[in-house]
């Protein structure tokens, strides 16, 4: 583990020169804003060990008030658009998996006071699965899923 | 540094909308250099902040299965025609873009 961190950083630093003049300038704080980032969750290799690391909890509730949009067919895994929207109140966050990857959270998206509980990007399926959104809520997960047909996969090559 | 993010803001009914396109490689770090076969490092965003003003209205947490090229689009409650609206980027080397866009 720590060897294989080792040599990411190695390679890493190759391309440190332009950091450390962002570092030196005041535009990067590593320490605050990676500290935050959920390693464990996105590593997890099942939907229900991320939904814990991330969440807490993986007690979702299956709910229709949420939507999840995304194409009946994805022609492209590497390219799929999703769009996740609720009426909820009290959204906290809005969290996407891809259910069929080798590492299926993809996305996790923390709202501030005054964002509305709609998010839209774009995301690499690798097979033909479902495309679950979880919403937390101040009462619980809840979720909705969407079956996405991938006649080529976006991971690997 | 230039910024190499794209963002449209757009208010109407007290909605703002807002959408953002940055440029990455999200390189997941799984795929593997066809031609010599060595793994090809992983490369992706793992953190975007938006603001609004001062304000933060999202922290969208990433991993490499957000499509190369990431599209973003998200929606807040408030915000007046020229107001400012902030997003930046930090991915796993460190690296990081900052844009800016005024709401129309």
């Amino acid at each position: 583990m720590i060897d294989a961190k080792r040599r990411v950083l190695l390679k890493g630093s190759l391309g440190v020169g332009a950091i450390s003049v962002a570092v030196s300038a005041g535009l990067l704080t590593p320490g605050v804003v990676l500290a935050e980032w959920p390693a464990n969750a996105f590593k997890a290799t099942d939907t229900k060990a991320a939904l814990t690391d991330l969440l807490g909890s993986d007690a979702t509730e299956t709910s229709d008030k949420v939507t999840v949009k995304a194409p009946d067919i994805a022609e492209n895994g590497a390219v799929v658009p999703v769009t996740v929207e609720t009426d909820v109140e009290g959204v906290k966050s809005i969290s996407i998996i891809a259910s069929g990857n080798g590492t299926p959270l993809i996305a996790s998206f923390d709202l501030g006071e005054n964002a509305v509980p709609f998010v839209s990007t774009r995301i690499k399926m690798a097979k033909t699965a479902d495309v679950v959104a979880v919403v937390q809520t101040d009462s619980g997960l809840l979720s909705a899923a969407k079956p996405v047909k991938v006649t080529i996969g976006g991971c690997g090559g | 540094m230039a910024s190499n993010i794209k963002i449209r803001a757009k208010t109407s009914d007290g909605v703002t909308t807002v959408k953002a396109l940055m440029s990455h490689e999200m390189e997941t770090g799984l795929r593997k250099d066809k031609k010599t076969g060595e793994p090809i490092p992983a490369h992706f965003i793992q953190e975007v902040t938006a603001k609004w003003k001062d304000q933060v209205v999202m922290t969208a947490l990433w991993s490499g299965g957000v499509s190369k090229n990431p599209y973003l689009s998200f929606k807040f409650n408030g915000g007046e025609v020229g107001d400012p609206i902030e997003i930046s980027w930090v991915d796993n080397k460190g690296e990081t873009d900052t844009g800016t866009a005024e709401i129309k």
